[in-house]
This record gives structure tokens, sequence and C-alpha cells, in this order.
């Protein structure tokens, strides 16, 4: 993994809009500040709420950088006027939005990298269904399709992770008070991300995350002897530590979903991840260009999670992926499901069906379409 | 043996609908859950009574600690406090008088306290539990270390040895819990006592970790009730769970252990089903013994389901209780029909679409 930034970084983790991240930051902003910490505010998004605009007083607040996009102004954090501007900590409101194009990064989570390697410290906020591994279980539980994505690695990279929590009622009060939004905005609200049992779910979601991250900044997993609670021993398997997970690519669209699911179980299991894909030819082109296109996106996602990539030649998938599993000690496969077309034919075995069959000493697991049960929103 | 066939039969229903009246009836539960003395809990509790109060709430405070912060004293001056009472020489919480006086909302602080014998309960949390049975609710706060089944844990790591306990029931029962969660170094008033742990920093973070958990644990009992109460299956949640499928021929011992290992890396929930067969032979029987003494040693929860189609009855009951991961093992001896209708893991594959499955070989 690439060297640590300089700068460190602390995650404001809420759950939904309201629950007061912003104010948080605010508020141990200007505890900084008191202690003769040199701070700015790089980005602020008021929202209209009194009581945290009220926080930003004797904040220095660096102005906004105009990009002009298709006849229309917007304004995004001037990251280069904070690199001069060289303070020791930045506060930025919403780290996973996405800049306008004409910024010179895509993401905002990126500009804070830049701030970050130049040893500014960060204040940040986001929100738990922001995190890429949880996109789908987020889309399943709410219907909405989360767009600004933070890449699991980025939150494993900041230095603390703290939970800013309200419980779902008192959020709903606020929410109906007109706190959080306008009223008309507020009943908006409501009726999709705002139902009590959506905001119970992604509270547990963010409690459950909060928790991992507080786990992982605390042991070395992979020190000798460790052994999580309960002293239950496996001796059926020793070679339990060290996990391998090969998640194999393909144009299916479901490949998305396969990656994100592969690589938080590979977290979580503190195993090394793979994604590979099979084709005949090194460069893909044997395939027809739009599956060549959708592998490509694929195998792309992929590396920017951090899941180290390859394409295996071969004319036989299930034999060259279990073939390359084997020669790499894979503990476990990840194959999407099979499509309705794809279930056996009389004459030959589906491509589950080979590898279960080929990989004898490897666990194959076949990821859920997690698809949305709640219902469908427009985004 | 255990056995549960989750179907609901009329006395299920009945006391559904008697669980719903009851909740209806009782105050309302919210906790303030620390994981340190110093972060600050009693002041949340404190606070939140007192923004209640300027709502139009009728508030009283019910307990106190005896130690309190100048903020939380500005905070008492502004609203009703119920005397404490002396039994044996010890200031107990006055449930009695509370339940008199019957306000809306009352604040208890430390719900692990034990009360002096000669009391009508022997902790304050059943008085408490009285006077939410009386329809007033109560706003409390606790330390995870007085958790019942928490306290052996948090004890090996920060060395301190405590006999009074709440309930994790109890605590299961309650509305809202909130974590009061503060990173390490805000813990000013921590007394720097480890046990196990290296450092008070590793210490506090180890406890913070147990906080969240139990947090997350509570609110997904919470959303179970609430699911229950609305009629809505459960078919999405936060947490990992995670079924073990195995017969008597089953190379049990390297999925139940990936299956322990995984439900501990995710804080998730580990069940171990079989599917009972019609005559099984007597080597069966043993090995089936074997490989669910391996479940229990594993601390799994065992269901022992009946059905006609055993992929069926693992998918009902995978999809019943929302399962996140089906474990499966899978022998490489097909049969030569499976060829044209479809192997079981062809159909439990179809079968699971919004789950996992893992394929073990045999």
């Amino acid at each position: 993994m690439a060297r640590p930034p300089l700068g460190k970084l602390k995650i404001f983790l809420g759950y939904a809009a309201g629950v007061g991240k912003t104010y948080q930051m605010l508020e141990e902003a200007q505890q900084a500040k008191r202690h003769g910490i040199d701070v700015v505010i790089g980005y602020f998004e008021p929202h209209g709420r009194k009581d945290t605009i009220a926080k930003t007083e004797g904040l220095e607040i660096i102005p906004r950088r105009k990009i002009d996009y298709r006849g229309g102004l917007f304004e995004e954090m001037d990251t280069v006027a904070i690199l001069r501007r060289r303070p020791q900590l930045c506060v930025v409101d919403e780290f996973p939005h996405t800049n306008v194009p004409g910024a010179e990064r895509l993401k905002r989570w990126q500009d804070v990298q830049i701030l970050l390697d130049a040893g500014i410290d960060v204040y940040t906020t986001m929100n738990i269904q922001h995190l890429e591994s949880l996109n789908d279980q987020v889309w399943s539980i709410t219907g909405i399709r989360v767009r600004e994505t933070i890449p699991d690695w980025v939150m494993q990279q900041a230095d603390q992770v703290v939970m800013v929590d309200l419980t779902p009622r008192a959020l709903l009060n606020r929410l109906a008070r007109g706190v959080v939004y306008s009223q008309e905005k507020a009943q908006k609200a409501l009726d999709n991300f705002f139902q009590e049992s959506t905001l119970v779910v992604l509270r547990e979601l963010a409690l459950r995350q909060t928790a991992h991250e507080v786990e992982i900044r605390q042991v070395d997993y992979d020190a000798p002897g460790f052994e999580p609670e309960s002293g239950y021993h496996d001796e059926a398997e020793p070679q339990a530590a060290s996990e391998r997970i090969l998640i194999l690519v393909t144009p299916d669209p479901a490949t998305a979903m396969l990656i994100r699911r592969g690589k938080r179980v590979a977290d979580y299991l503190h195993a090394e991840c793979f994604a590979v894909s099979v084709s005949r030819e090194v460069d893909l082109h044997d395939m027809p260009a739009r599956d060549r296109e959708m592998v490509e996106r694929h195998l792309n996602f992929a590396r920017n999670l951090h899941i180290e990539t390859r394409i295996l030649q071969g004319h036989d998938i299930a034999k060259t992926l279990v073939e390359f599993a084997h020669l790499n000690g894979v503990t476990q496969i990840f194959l999407t499901r099979p499509r309705p077309s794809q279930w056996p034919a009389l004459s030959r075995r589906s491509l589950v069906q080979q590898v279960v069959h080929l990989a004898r000493d490897m666990q194959v697991t076949i990821a859920a379409d997690r698809a949305n049960r709640a219902q469908p929103q427009p985004v | 043996m255990p056995t549960a066939i989750r179907r609901r039969s009329p006395e299920e229903l009945l006391q559904q609908v008697q669980a719903e009246e009851d909740y209806e009836r009782r105050g309302r539960l919210k906790v303030f859950l620390g994981y340190a003395s110093g972060v600050g809990k009693s002041f949340r509790m404190l606070d939140e009574g007192r923004r209640r109060k300027e709502r139009g709430q009728d508030v009283v405070v019910g307990a106190i600690q005896p130690k309190t912060s100048p903020e939380s004293e500005a905070i008492l001056d502004k609203l009703e406090v119920i005397p404490l009472r002396e039994v044996s020489g010890v200031a107990v919480m006055d449930a009695e008088a509370i339940l008199k006086r019957h306000p809306g909302v009352c604040l208890v602080d430390g719900l692990a306290y034990d009360n002096p014998p000669g009391s009508a309960h022997a902790s304050r949390w059943e008085d408490v539990n009285d006077l939410l049975d009386a329809g007033i609710s109560v706003i409390t706060s606790v330390n995870i270390q007085y958790i019942d089944d928490l306290r052996e844990r948090v004890q090996r790591i920060t060395g301190k040895h405590v006999s009074q306990t709440v309930p994790r029931s109890f605590l299961n029962s309650a509305d809202e819990i909130v974590v009061v969660d503060a990173p390490p170094e805000m813990c000013i008033a921590y007394d720097g006592q480890t046990g196990g742990a290296a450092s008070p920093e590793q210490t506090l973070s180890e406890l913070r970790e147990i906080a969240l958990l139990l947090a997350a644990d509570v609110v997904d009992k919470q959303l179970e009730a609430y699911l229950r109460r609305n009629g809505i299956p459960q078919t999405f949640g936060a947490q990992e769970r995670i079924l073990v499928c195995i017969t008597p021929r089953a190379n049990a011992g390297p999925m139940i252990a990936s299956g322990k290992r995984n439900a501990d890396r995710f804080h998730g929930d580990l069940t171990v089903a079989y599917v009972r067969q019609a005559e099984i032979s007597a080597d069966d029987q043993e090995a089936l013994e074997r490989n669910l003494a391996i479940a229990r040693a594993a601390h799994a929860h065992i269901e022992i389901l009946d059905g006609q189609d055993p992929i069926e009855t693992l998918l009902d009951f995978a999809h019943e209780h929302g399962i996140t991961q089906i474990f499966v093992g899978h022998s490489i001896h097909e049969q030569w029909w499976e060829r044209f209708t479809g192997t079981p893991l062809d159909r439990l594959i179809r079968g699971a679409h919004d789950i996992d499955v893992r394929v073990f070989p045999h």
C-alpha cells in the first residue's frame, strides 16, 4: 500500500442528514482553535441551519472557487487556495461530494487526499450510505442507488472515525420541527430516506461500521496467536489466518455488486483479494466490443477499490480460473449468480457447476443479487 | 435436542396482539450507554430532560449520582427532583414517591445500582421497570461494565470487578439507546486503570468497540420488534446472519469453523440448521450428533427443521430470518439424473437470489 499521508484525517460519520455531523465537526474545530491550532474552513454547507452556522463564528473561511459549467456557475472547494494558506487543520464538509466537471479532480475526497499529502490535518463528514462496499445493501434497504461513494480504503486510512449518533426518533422530531430542512423539503425527505425502519437499519450499519473501524485500529490481526473473543479454536482449518479471495470479473453487470461484496468480505476476514477476468487473448480482443468495455470497466472499478487485477489467458473459463486459484493459494472464489439463460442445458454444466466441480479444495461463493426490496425511488 | 419450527401458531399471533397492547401502555425507555466514566452520559441524560421540559413535557429527576459536574448542577437547578429515600443508611431512589407523583418522564441516573436489603426490589433497574409498567417514560444512563453478559469481558479489559448487573434482556427492551461516544483522548476523567490491555488508550478503544456493538445489537432487536409489531417480514438488516446447513455426512467441522470465524469478524449471528431426514441409520445419527456437538461448541443457534423438501425448508427458514449467507457442502459425486433436473445446489442457488451461497467441498 502507498505511504500514509502526512496529515491526519478524522471522519465524523452519521447515518442521515440532520444527525449533527457538521455541528460536531465545527464544535471540535472550535476546540482545536482554542488550543492554539491554526484552523480554516475549506468547505462548509450551511443548509440554512442557524445553530450550525453559528458554530462557524470566528473560524476563517477560505472562499469557494467558482467554476463555469454549461453556462451555470458552480462553487467548489478551492484546494489550491487552501494549500497556499497552509493551515494546520482544515474543515471539509461532505466528503463524498462529486465535483463539477472542470475541476481538477472528480471527487472531493481526492481533494482531501491532496491536503493530507501536504501535511494538513482534515476533519470531514459523511453518512454511512456513501461507503462503497455497502452500496448494494443501502440500495436494497432504501431504494436509493447512492452515486457518490467513498472507497473503503479511504475510510480505513482515516486516523479516526467517530460516530455522530442521534436516535431515529429524535431525528424525526427534529425533521418535523423544521430544524433539518424546510417544511416542504422535509415532507419529501420523510417520504423516502426518513422512514423510521430505514433509519434504524442505517443507524445499525453505522454503529457496526464504526465498531469495525475502531477494531481494525487497535489489533494487529496478523500477529501470531491472535484469536477473536470466545476462545473457540478451529483446528479443522489450520490455514484459517491466510485467506485469499478471488473474484471472477465478467461482462455481467452484477459484477460490480460481486466486487463490492467480495472486497467487503475480504476486508472483514483480513484476507487478500484479487479480481481476474478470463479471455482467449490478453487484450480481451476476442470479446465483442460491448463485453470488452464492461470487463474493462469492472476491472477498473476493482482497481479503484485497491483490488489487484489480472487478465488471464485461456479458452476454458472455469479451468483457467481454478488453475490460477490453485497456483496462488486462493481459499475462496466469488462468482455472480448464473443468469436465467445459463441454467444447465441438457448438454453442459453452468459455470458455477464447473467451478464447484473443479475447485475441490476451495470454497465457492455465489454472491446474492441484492435487488432493491423497498419501493423504487427515483434518485 | 432443541427443536424449533418457525410457523406462527394462533397462540403466537395472540401473543403478538398482547405484545402490541403492552407496548402501547408501557412508558418508553431511553438509555444513554457509556463505556467509561467521564464520557458524559449523566450530562446527556439531564440535558435531554431539560430540553423535553422546555418542550412542555412533565419531567422529574428520580435519581442522580452523588458527584455531578457544574454543568449538570446548572440543569438540576431547573428540574424538579424527587428526593432519595434512606433505607438502612443507604440513599435509594424513591420509586413509590415517583409513582405517586406520576410524571410523564423520569430521569434515572445509574441504572445498575443495587438497593439495600429491605427494599421492594434488589436492583434499581427493577424499580425502573415498575415505573415503565405504570406508563412513566424513563431516561436512564448505564455503563457497559454492568451489563450482565458483558461484565466478564469488560472486567478482563479493565481489571475492575463490579457486582451489580443489569440484564441484557432489559436493555434489549429499550426503545432508544444512545452510545455516548467520544474518542478515547476525550475521556479526561478516566482513572487510568488497565487490565489486560496495553495502555489506557487501548483499554478505552476496546471498551468503545464493545459499546458500539452492544448498541448495534440493541438497535437490531428494536428493528425486529418494530417489524413484528407492524407485520413486516424481516427481509433486510444490517447484521450479517450466517446459516450453516449440515447433514450427517457433511464435513461439518470446517464449515462451522468458517461460519464461526465469519460471524465473529462481522460481529454477526451464526445458526446451524439440519433438516430432519426420515429414518436415518444409527451411524448417521451418531455422525449427526457429532456435527451438532461441534455447532454447540461454536455457540451457534441450532435449528432442527422439518419439511418435505430440504432445499425449500432451508430457503424458507433463511428468508424468514433475514439470513445473508448460506453455507452448504457439495458432494462432487453428481447423480446422472441431476444433469437433467438440476442438482440440489442449483435449486438452492436459484432460490437464494438475495442471499450469498458459499459452497464447501466435501
